[in-house]
């Protein structure tokens, strides 16, 4: 559905779908909450990110990956390893016995900056890593494990094994991550305070913006040709094969690709919430963003958006009042969205909102002559139904 | 790393580190089989195992209470009597589990993955909720209390050895269950051809719900056998569910011998190199060499075909 001109496109359904996430995000959520809880959709949001790769990597591709929070937590690590140099400077930690290293470092006995934090006291390098790091360790597994074509649930049991060992190996070097606490303490951005609200707010702003970039990417890769042979990968990746298609090339690709979503949702973290700690890389998080991407809908790149919002607001508000509740509601959630709805709040709407849409739309150009606005839905509802990998997906001959 | 110590320090360590490892090594080997039967056979990922076993635990941990309320005489045997009722309970959970959410999802081996996961999330909270967030124990009977003093450095805990001779005879019985008997011929036909098993009259959903039955059944007994060596809290399966599945994929997710020997290496593994380095970096090299390994040799130790 390429469109002439982008105006057009704005006016085209889908375009108003992205227009009303946008509303939503940038002018209703930012009048109606105050900074603080503003700041915690921005820390939701940060999970979109997360949400939005596993869309493209298990919605469309049907690579199940368990270890998201590996790549998330790597490119919070480099942001908050980056902010935490910044805060350690020998004047600011002149009462340690090794002035200018961090904190945690100087109460486990380090004497010297480890060889791996130094690259960190620069903030391009930083930015670079950001993306780098996480895209490089997914393009290690997703090679040797794609081009031996081990897949399905091998591939997401080994991802979820990486989640606990960075897991146990953050907590247990505690001298060079900073353990189970984490990075604490960050203070500045290049000189800019990130703690006070102004700054908050501005980081939220950044955080909607970057997300429309990352959503317009899955969008790009979604609508070319590239996104199309994902998605027949995933039903019959045989016949990808047989047509001469490179698969593992493709599949290495969209698990890099969700690599740097998560790394950059994972910076964005850091900077938003203040600090980094493993519990937000380990198996249980790593999982829990699975959810997100498959309650707004795993074929949806917008529905995921929704889905880390949903799900991140009722945990907060769960934990809130009735915290012993919240393992049930998201139990439940888990069951539910694979056995009831497998197709999230996105199916739910295809099924049930977009006909009604459909009949309102379909009255209008009774009155005026403009015929092709309302032929774009019903074939992009057509189209959507190609998409269903419950159809085809699970043929016989693949199990 | 071996600086500093005398051969014959080298030797006692290995062998008690060795033996540590090899309660380790039950614990994989009973929470493994259960699994090996319902991924290997079903191709069925259940992250609920681990809360199944914990299950079993609180069972063997309410009757203990029992046994000491109500009949003290007969608690040195309330351990057996235990395991009988942790394999019932936690077999009929697994069948009611699998009549209801799992034999929906057999098409969708991704999806039953979440779904056990919310489960297990479910089941943990429940836990939490009827028994407290903090760990339990049970008392052992006296007879499994104290050590066999083999030399003047190594000592073996009876407890270990009772754990282990259980593993090991399970072990032996689900092999011969599964290779020996017409239950186990009729599984395995199911596996390798559904729909041929089904023609020759096979009740190969009946089938289904008695493997994933069986499996749920022996991750309780693994349970039951935990408390000897272990305090049970909520959370605890959660612990060893990533380990286990990796003992099955490493073994080879359809031979029981690849599980009990991959259970074997990993555990051995892993408590040797503890001794000598810390707890953390010992289990972080161990799970690293094994998806190493798997990197390279997908298939496992011990594979019938290449997987998919």
């Amino acid at each position: 559905m390429k469109s002439s001109s982008p105006l057009k496109w704005f006016a085209s359904r889908e375009g108003l779908y992205y227009l009303a996430l946008a509303l939503l995000l940038v002018v209703i959520l930012p009048l109606a909450l105050d900074p603080f809880r503003l700041n915690m959709v921005g820390k939701y949001l940060t999970y979109a990110f997360v949400a939005i790769g596993l869309v493209m990597c298990w919605g469309k591709a049907g690579i199940l990956s368990l270890g998201q929070g590996v790549f998330f937590g790597l490119g919070g690590y480099c942001m908050a390893m980056f902010l935490k140099l910044e805060a350690s400077t020998p004047e600011a930690t002149a009462i340690q016995s090794t002035p200018g290293i961090p904190d945690f470092m100087d109460w486990n006995q380090l004497t010297a900056l480890p060889w791996f934090w130094e690259p960190f006291h620069s903030l391009s390098f930083t930015l670079i890593a950001i993306i780098a790091v996480p895209v490089i360790l997914a393009f290690v597994i997703g090679f040797a494990m794609f081009t031996r074509r081990v897949g399905g649930v091998y591939f997401a049991i080994i991802t979820q094994a990486i989640a606990a060992i960075l897991t146990i190996l953050i907590i247990g070097q505690q001298g060079y991550t900073g353990g189970v606490n984490g990075i604490t303490d960050l203070k500045t951005l290049a000189g800019w305070d990130i703690r006070t609200d102004a700054a908050k707010t501005t980081l939220y702003f950044v955080c909607v913006g970057m997300l429309f970039l990352c959503l317009f990417a899955a969008r790009f890769v979604q609508n070319r040709k590239l996104g199309r042979i994902l998605v027949a990968m995933n039903a019959q990746e045989n016949r990808v094969r047989f047509s001469g298609y490179d698969v593992a090339a493709f599949k290495i690709f969209v698990f890099c690709l969700a690599a740097a979503f998560a790394g950059i949702g994972g910076a964005l973290f850091t900077l938003i919430v203040g600090f980094m700690s493993p519990s937000f890389i380990g198996i249980v998080a790593s999982i829990e963003m699975v959810i997100f991407c498959a309650l707004g809908g795993r074929l949806s790149i917008l529905g995921a958006v929704y889905g880390a919002l949903l799900v991140n607001a009722a945990k907060s508000g769960f934990s809130e009042s009735f915290p012993e509740l919240w393992p049930f509601a998201m139990g439940a959630l888990f069951i539910g969205v694979v056995l009831a709805f497998p197709n999230g709040l996105a199916g739910l709407y295809q099924s049930y909102v977009m006909p009604l849409e459909e009949r309102l739309f379909k009255r209008k150009p009774k009155t005026e002559a403009a015929a092709p606005a309302p032929q774009k839905p019903v074939e992009k509802k057509d189209e959507g139904r190609d998409y269903d990998p419950m159809l085809d997906q699970y043929s016989p001959e693949k199990s | 790393m071996f600086d500093g110590y005398t051969t014959s320090e080298l030797m006692s360590i290995f062998a008690m580190q060795g033996f540590a490892g090899l309660s380790l090594f039950s614990v994989f080997v009973l929470m493994a089989l259960g699994l090996a039967i319902i991924f290997g056979q079903m191709g069925v990922i259940n992250m609920a195992h681990g809360e199944f076993m914990i299950l079993g635990a609180y069972t063997t941990y309410l009757t203990s209470g029992f046994f000491q309320s109500y009949l003290p005489s007969l608690f040195g045997g309330y351990f057996f009597i235990a395991m009988i009722l942790a394999f019932l309970i936690c077999a009929a959970l697994g069948a009611l589990i699998e009549w209801l959410m799992i034999r929906h999802l057999y098409h969708r081996p991704l999806d039953t993955l979440l779904a056990t996961w919310g489960l297990s999330l479910i089941m943990q909270q429940a836990y939490r909720s009827i028994f407290g967030a903090r760990e339990v124990g049970v008392d052992l009977p006296d007879w499994m209390m104290g050590a066999f003093q083999v030399t003047d450095l190594v000592e073996l805990p009876i407890n270990g050895l009772f754990v282990m001779i259980i593993a090991l005879s399970i072990a032996l019985g689900v092999y011969l269950l599964m290779y020996r008997s017409t239950w186990g011929k009729k599984v395995r036909a199911v596996v390798q051809n559904r729909p041929m098993a089904e023609a020759v009259g096979i009740n190969s959903a009946g089938v289904d719900r008695m493997t994933f039955a069986l499996g749920c059944g022996i991750a309780g007994i693994a349970g039951a056998a935990f408390t000897m060596i272990g305090s049970t809290g909520p959370s605890s399966g959660q612990a060893y569910i990533v380990d286990t599945f990796l003992v099955v994929v490493f073994g080879g997710a359809q031979s029981l011998i690849g599980t009990i020997v991959s259970a074997f290496g990993i555990s051995q593994a892993q408590s040797t190199m503890e001794f000598f380095l810390s707890g953390s970096m010992a289990k972080v090299l161990t799970l690293l060499v094994v998806v190493g390994i798997l990197m390279l040799r997908p298939e496992g130790l011990m594979a019938l075909k290449v997987r998919r």
